[in-house]
């Protein structure tokens, strides 16, 4: 007798739509190894030597065990340490940092931690996909903002105080942004911050995992950094961008220790503790790592520079980006979805780039073009999408 | 604003790159790019622009030796002296003077071993100030000037990722 499976699942894991991109997924997938990959969210860097050198170590030495669930002490002060350096806040090791496995499992304690059913989280759109599903599987109400290009895809005061209801919960912010590449400098934060005063119980998670990929010049910035309301910010933070880590599964949370605390309580019983060759290979990133960031950001920002322009001359709108490593151009007028535009250059012209509306419904219209390649791909690429859209153009694709 | 040292970071690792393609990387003008490159070569700041090859993969024979060489220092003309003198040998790659046990290190390129001694006996120990050297012969070359030789590394990223 055949199962009904559908009815054996939870309502919090059906009402997680499927990736409103899953036809285009499944075509990339299989052209890949034909195509020029600009749809990748992950460094195209290797992690630098030492760091995964310190973590061949580690096992040498015979650390093959649980590490405690919070973490090794030594690595949450090496975070503690690099976080003070870098942002100029300090956390105590002890009890307010929790090394996870990655950013995203940090999402996800939150929002277990936090929600209670019908909560409402106010998400800032377009975003990392997770945000959304991490909320819903906690059983929340995600909230959207749609930002728009025309503010540079920041959240502006105005539209946060608009969504805030009685039963916000709490904001999810992720800036420098995946996948609009929009960063919020310290001015934008400032009034965020004041809007976030006049509602003294709603908590914020920070979502840092670009903050090194900032082509502004300016060291990294976070609400957390105003003292005014530092004791309700959850900072989420890794390694996987800023030291193309992304193999190594780990990240972590800053924030007060009555936060800190439940979400480990949660990670003690799922997770245990995050990988400990992973801890130790961050020791030595969070220690020594400063310089392998500035190389492989410059290295980014000569391949912002050259997409953004290659962007502009093959006629397609896009406001510059100055941080992660995204340029997110608009494709209206072209007489196609994202969708339709993205699956017919990979057909067309076999370059992967990925549509907007995988991030939320407000980036339909957009594409993602990832920069986490090498500079041939990415001039060879932009090459074939100016030749594709001037094709558009004259009508080659009408129906 | 050019920054002179992203400038030369970004011509270290790609001497191919022409004006219009650094002024974009760098988000200058042409014009800028040029005047820059036109300053720092005319103060040999930029020496030159070569080709990274690897002869190990070709049929030329040739012999890679370090030459390690104790001087005694000429007065009023220090080490710079035979330095200089043994810099003008067009198969001297390279020549640094050194701290610790030795003075000068020589990076000597030749068809074989045979010309490598010839030159060590009959160019270099003659030398007036020249005490002694000890000749290394190079086996195997794994990295020159930043680039490895035998780069193994592979793209196996998704093919998406969110």
């Amino acid at each position: 007798m055949s199962i009904d499976y559908e009815s054996k699942l939870s309502d919090a894991v059906k009402v997680v739509p499927p990736s409103a991109i899953r036809r285009f997924f499944d075509l990339a997938n299989e052209m890949k190894g034909e195509v020029i990959s600009l749809s990748i969210g992950e460094p195209d860097f290797v992690t630098p030597w030492t760091i995964r050198e310190a973590g061949i170590n580690s096992l040498v030495d015979g650390y093959t065990h649980y590490s405690p669930n919070a973490g090794y002490i030594d690595s949450r002060r090496a975070i503690t340490q690099y976080i003070e350096r870098r942002y100029g806040i300090s956390y105590r090791p002890k009890d307010e940092c929790l090394i996870t496995v990655g950013g995203s499992e940090g999402l996800d304690l939150a929002a277990r931690a936090l929600i209670n059913p019908g909560d409402e989280v106010i998400i800032v759109e377009p975003c990392f996909v997770a945000y959304k599903a991490t909320v819903l599987f906690a059983r929340g109400i995600p909230k959207i903002i749609s930002t728009k290009q025309e503010n540079n895809f920041k959240l502006l005061p105005e539209e946060l105080e608009d969504a805030i209801t009685d039963k916000t919960k709490y904001l999810i912010l992720g800036f420098p942004s995946n996948p609009t590449g929009a960063v919020m400098s310290r001015e934008d934060l400032e009034k965020i911050k004041d809007v976030l005063l006049r509602y003294p119980d709603i908590i914020v998670l920070s979502d840092e995992l670009y903050c090194e990929l900032n082509y502004t010049g300016s060291n990294p910035v976070s609400l957390a950094c105003f003292e005014e309301i530092r004791n309700r910010v959850i900072m989420i933070n890794g390694f996987s961008k800023s030291y193309a880590m992304t193999g190594f599964r780990v990240g972590y949370v800053l924030g007060p220790k009555e936060l800190i605390a439940p979400m480990t309580k949660i990670h003690q019983y799922c997770i245990m503790s995050s990988p400990s060759m992973s801890q130790f290979a961050l020791i030595e990133a969070a220690t020594n790592g400063d310089e392998c960031i500035a190389e492989m950001r410059e290295e980014y920002n000569h391949r912002r520079r050259v997409i953004v322009n290659g962007l502009k001359e093959a006629g397609l709108d896009c406001f510059t980006p100055y941080g992660a490593f995204y340029a997110f151009p608009s494709i209206k007028g072209l007489g196609m979805t994202s969708q339709q535009f993205c699956e017919k250059f990979l057909v067309e012209k076999h370059v992967a780039i990925v549509p907007g509306n995988a991030f939320g419904e407000c980036g339909e219209g957009h594409v993602r073009i990832s920069y986490a390649a090498s500079m041939n791909d990415i001039v060879e690429a932009i090459r074939r999408l100016g030749e594709f859209v001037k094709e558009i153009k004259e009508g080659k694709y009408d129906a | 604003m050019l920054d002179r040292m992203e400038l030369l970071r970004l011509v270290e690792r790609d001497a191919k790159l022409n004006s219009k393609e650094i002024a974009v990387m760098l988000g200058a003008s042409v014009e800028e790019v040029e005047k820059e490159l036109d300053f720092l070569v005319k103060e040999k700041i930029i020496l030159g622009a070569k080709t990274e090859i690897n002869w190990e993969k070709t049929d030329l024979e040739s012999v890679v030796a370090m030459i390690e060489v104790r001087i005694t220092p000429i007065r009023n003309k220090g080490y710079n002296h035979i330095a200089n003198l043994i810099s003008k040998y067009d198969k001297v790659k390279a020549c640094y003077l050194m701290s610790g046990g030795f003075d000068l290190m020589i990076i000597y390129e030749d068809k074989n071993l045979k010309a490598v001694s010839s030159f060590v006996s009959d160019r270099i120990a003659p030398l007036e100030g020249v005490l002694s050297t000890t000749t290394h012969f190079v086996l195997k070359k794994y990295k020159d000037n930043g680039i490895l030789f035998e780069d193994s590394s592979n793209d196996d990223r998704q093919a998406i990722i969110l």
